[in-house]
């Protein structure tokens, strides 16, 4: 068994929900990607039983690119991630009756496809072909079955679609440029290479601009918060919790490892600019009325604090912005879920209109509440233990990086508190909000209980992705 | 040779069809003809003829000829099977439309086979002369006579230029063979008309496959000529010259000089960018893609830059180009088949009344902005890595950026199919488009999965 696998059962699995009509489409997709789910686990079972699970295979011999698929405990982690947050991206999406949902639920788990062939190629081109191709998917699901006024979301999603693309094609000449150098695509190759600091400055910016525009980070955020909120919640729940990711996994996997000499030299210049875009998006996220603008501002901050732990070049920046990574993922799409599940019942996402849930629901108040004091990092969540892990690996590099990341953890909690508030509490609200049902409490306990399970012993996390960190480590500093 | 002959023959039975009143059996025989010859070009059943042989010194066939005329072929293959539904109101002419196609197939056969300058010239006016006619061939419409004497006009006086550039080399070298125009070029005093007349060729040349700034006929002629028509000559008529242009060059001009070097990408550069800012303007469609075909003339120049080794990857381009081509030509002659004009309005919720000829179209279309695993993709990034490998990094940046507009107007024609309301009831879809549509985007993943598969022809 290797790690094809996962790709095929995703893939076929997309193609079977095509197949199954719209009546059938949700529950064949939930199927697979719980099937997707289990053999995932068994793949990393296996890896940590010592057997390797790799598959490097010719595919085109000119230019030499090989079907090569790299499974270490940092890409297993992400595939993981993908894996886990899939059914309950599907789950979540029950209570909602989507268009032609045969093509719906067929495009999220192509999506899923293609980002979890992005996590394990090891092969240049290959991994550019995956995370090319997870773009259209999302494009469409966005487009198609997005809400709000068409123009406008035509508008933003076409922004998202040519800025990443754009961003993108600017790796794939620094891919050129590097075949060109070592007559391989495959990253083994690609870090051995004796580059000049010039060329890594120039391959390393080519890189970023395709990261950066992904992650988000400032100044390349400016699609995000629109198609956030344009997007479907299930659209939404992809690119914040998964799609997101591939671009911090990337910069670990890829821009690191190859152009290390430049990553040193630029070093506060990019801490800095993830820094600026915790502070940006910590202080738009206080003047949102729009509650999914909101957390998309609030994802913004947190991406930044993982991509400036990624840039710190120690071992505690990279496993604490990998455990973040995981933990935003979990926490973000429950709070787009609970978004979701107030629009289901008021039909509404301005925060003005909300409030007073409390009294009529109080198991989904308390659900929520514990997802938006993870959000701010309480302790005993998961998602302190990455954004600490991450802040005191700033605070090694330069303590003022560290105080000025640390002001995402207040502003976090004011601007996620404030919102809270508004949201929930307050007078009784005259519109009925019927309480959460049991698929929606399904989706909340299992993110809450991943969420406090790994806050309290992060052992197993940081035992999987640790071997691969300090590999990278030694590929930086070679 | 084989090839040619066989070709000419079954252009001879379409007319003799006609006297017959075999018109019902024309499309599938011709078809059935046009795979057979398919296969003895690629040389299947191993009976065909031997590589590399010479006939009276006018024509050579060689990996390079056969595997463009293989891609000819097919494309004429498509092109005549839409054919059968274009022309069913004027079943009269049926015989002369697609005999004409299989002449003007024959001249582009010979336009990549030619070992002497006459020949060359001859299929150039063989295929030239086709397509005036095709392009005026809806006689009651105004538009249609427009663009066909319009062609007419611009393409005799590119011509022209040909004939006098042919005249200057014949000067120059005393012979019309091109080995041993090559052998000559390589010594060291050539006179001055030899790069005169290899100018002047390279300007008719530029001209058929509309480069800027030879590129000013093609807006008009393409959205007047009758949409088959169209499909003829922005897939196989571009592919045709290009392949050519790039022959010509390789074999008699291979140590390019480097003030050649700088119009060729001066050339490239602005084909790449005024195609695709003008077509960000259009709102017809077959205008539109005039000017995305003038762009991907700009990608295709750059193999002109290392002519040495780049035959494979401009193959590869080609058919990449002309199978999406195919496509969307298939969805947009079936869409427009009832309209007065090619407007993008028409194509306001094709998503919703037909997701299948929707889903080809956008295929098609990512292809064409280089999306991967759609083989547009691997043709862009091979055209790429082999321009970088031959320094020319600047060229490759303009690509990159041009690629990136391009988005633009392709997902305009998206948009308008999958987000704004269809404005009339579903109209039903012969079967043939669907074939031809699905068959071309399917062989355009296949190549995009395997492009070894058509790499392989050549090398």
């Amino acid at each position: 068994m290797n790690v094809s696998l996962i790709l095929i059962l995703l893939l076929v699995g997309a193609i079977a929900t095509f197949l199954s009509g719209d009546k059938f489409a949700s529950k064949v997709a939930l199927l697979f990607s719980l099937a997707a789910l289990v053999c995932s686990s068994i793949l990393v079972n296996q890896f940590l039983g010592g057997i390797n699970i790799s598959l490097s295979n010719p595919w085109i011999l000119q230019p030499n690119v090989s079907f090569a698929l790299k499974a270490d405990g940092l890409s297993l982690a992400m595939v993981l991630l993908t894996t886990s947050l899939l059914p309950l991206i599907v789950l979540s999406s029950f209570g909602n009756n989507f268009n032609n949902s045969k093509n719906f639920y067929g495009l999220v788990l192509f999506m899923a496809f293609a980002m979890v062939g992005t996590f394990l190629a090891s092969d240049g081109l290959l991994y550019y072909i995956f995370w090319e191709l997870a773009l259209i998917p999302i494009y469409f699901i966005a487009l198609v079955w997005g809400n709000g006024d068409t123009e406008e979301r035509k508008k933003a999603v076409v922004k998202f679609f040519i800025y990443t693309l754009g961003g993108s094609l600017f790796m794939l000449i620094a891919f050129a440029y590097l075949y060109t150098k070592a007559g391989s695509f495959l990253l083994e190759d690609l870090t051995k290479l004796d580059l000049s600091t010039t060329e890594q400055t120039w391959i390393f910016l080519a890189f970023f601009l395709a990261y950066a525009i992904k992650i988000p980070i400032i100044p390349f955020h400016t699609w995000q918060a629109k198609v956030y909120q344009k997007a479907p919640t299930v659209g939404t729940m992809l690119l914040s919790g998964i799609m997101l990711k591939m671009g911090l996994y990337s910069v670990i996997r890829w821009q690191l490892p190859i152009a290390p000499l430049a990553a040193k030299t630029y070093m506060p210049v990019l801490i800095g600019l993830s820094i600026a875009g915790v502070i940006y998006g910590s202080i738009v996220a206080l003047r949102q009325k729009d509650l999914k603008k909101l957390l998309a501002y609030s994802s913004l901050a947190h991406v930044g604090l993982i991509a400036a732990g990624c840039y710190t070049l120690t071992a505690d920046g990279l496993s604490g912005a990998v455990s973040q990574m995981i933990a935003h993922g979990f926490v973000i799409v429950g709070l787009f879920f609970a978004a979701e599940i107030i629009f289901r019942r008021f039909e509404t996402y301005k925060i003005v209109e909300m409030g007073g849930v409390r009294s009529q629901a109080s198991k989904f108040t308390s659900m929520f509440m514990i997802l938006v004091l993870a959000s701010v990092a309480l302790p005993g969540t998961f998602n302190f233990i990455g954004e600490f892990t991450v802040l005191y690996s700033l605070s090694q590099v330069n303590i003022w990086y560290a105080v000025l990341g640390g002001t995402t953890i207040i502003l976090g909690a004011y601007y996620m508190l404030k919102m809270f508030q508004n949201v929930m509490l307050g007078e009784t609200n005259t519109k009925l909000f019927a309480d959460v049902t049991t698929t929606e409490i399904i989706v909340f306990v299992i993110i809450i209980a991943f969420l406090l399970f790994y806050g309290l012993y992060p052992k197993p996390i940081v035992d999987l992705v640790m071997p691969s960190i300090k590999e990278t480590l030694i590929q930086i500093n070679r | 040779m084989n090839t040619l002959i066989a070709i000419s023959g079954l252009g001879v039975f379409c007319l003799i069809a006609e006297i017959f009143n075999f018109r019902k059996a024309i499309v599938p025989v011709v078809i059935l003809g046009l795979l057979a010859i398919l296969g003895t070009t690629l040389n299947i059943w191993s009976f065909g003829e031997l590589l590399n042989s010479q006939y009276t010194n006018m024509i050579v066939a060689d990996k390079f000829s056969n595997a463009f005329s293989s891609l000819f072929i097919v494309l004429t293959i498509f092109l005549v099977a839409m054919s059968h539904d274009v022309y069913k109101d004027h079943e009269t002419k049926i015989s002369d439309f697609i005999a004409i196609k299989i002449f003007l197939l024959a001249g582009a056969v010979a336009m990549v086979s030619f070992s002497n300058l006459s020949m060359y010239f001859l299929g150039i006016e063989t295929l030239s002369i086709a397509l005036y006619i095709l392009a005026g061939s809806s006689r009651l419409d105004i538009k249609s006579n427009e663009a066909g004497m319009k062609y007419f006009l611009m393409g005799s006086f590119a011509s022209g230029f040909i004939l006098f550039g042919i005249c200057l080399i014949y000067g120059a070298m005393g012979s019309f063979d091109v080995t041993e125009i090559s052998e000559m070029s390589r010594s060291a005093e050539l006179p001055i008309w030899f790069p005169i007349g290899i100018s002047l060729l390279t300007v008719g040349m530029l001209f058929k496959i509309a480069a800027v700034p030879f590129h000013f006929w093609a807006p008009d002629v393409y959205e007047g000529a009758p949409s088959i028509v169209t499909a003829t000559m922005s897939t196989l008529a571009k592919v045709v010259a290009f392949a050519t242009l790039y022959k010509l060059l390789a074999t008699m001009n291979a140590d390019i000089s480097s003030a050649y070097q700088n119009i060729i990408i001066i050339v490239s550069i602005a084909s790449m960018t005024v195609g695709n800012i003008m077509a960000l303007r259009q709102n017809n469609v077959k205008r539109m893609l005039a000017f995305s075909g003038i762009s991907h003339a700009g990608f295709m120049m750059m193999t002109l830059l290392s002519l040495s080794n780049s035959s494979g990857n401009l193959l590869y381009y080609t058919v990449a180009y002309a199978l999406a081509g195919i496509a969307s030509f298939a969805v947009i002659i079936n869409v427009t088949r009832n309209k007065d004009n090619e407007d993008i309005l028409n194509f306001n919720g094709l998503g919703k009344t037909n997701p299948i000829m929707a889903a080809v179209l956008s295929a098609s279309l990512l292809s064409m902005a280089g999306i991967p695993i759609f083989s547009g993709f691997f043709a862009k990034f091979m055209l790429f890595t082999q321009t970088i490998q031959a320094g020319f990094l600047i060229v490759v940046i303009a690509g990159v950026i041009n690629s990136i507009i391009s988005v633009g107007y392709y997902f305009k024609l998206i948009l308008a199919m999958y987000t704004k309301e269809p404005s009339e009831e579903k109209q039903s879809t012969p079967f043939v488009y669907y074939a031809v549509g699905i068959v071309s985007i399917v062989l355009n993943i296949i190549i995009g999965l395997y492009p070894s598969l058509v790499t392989d022809l050549i090398k």
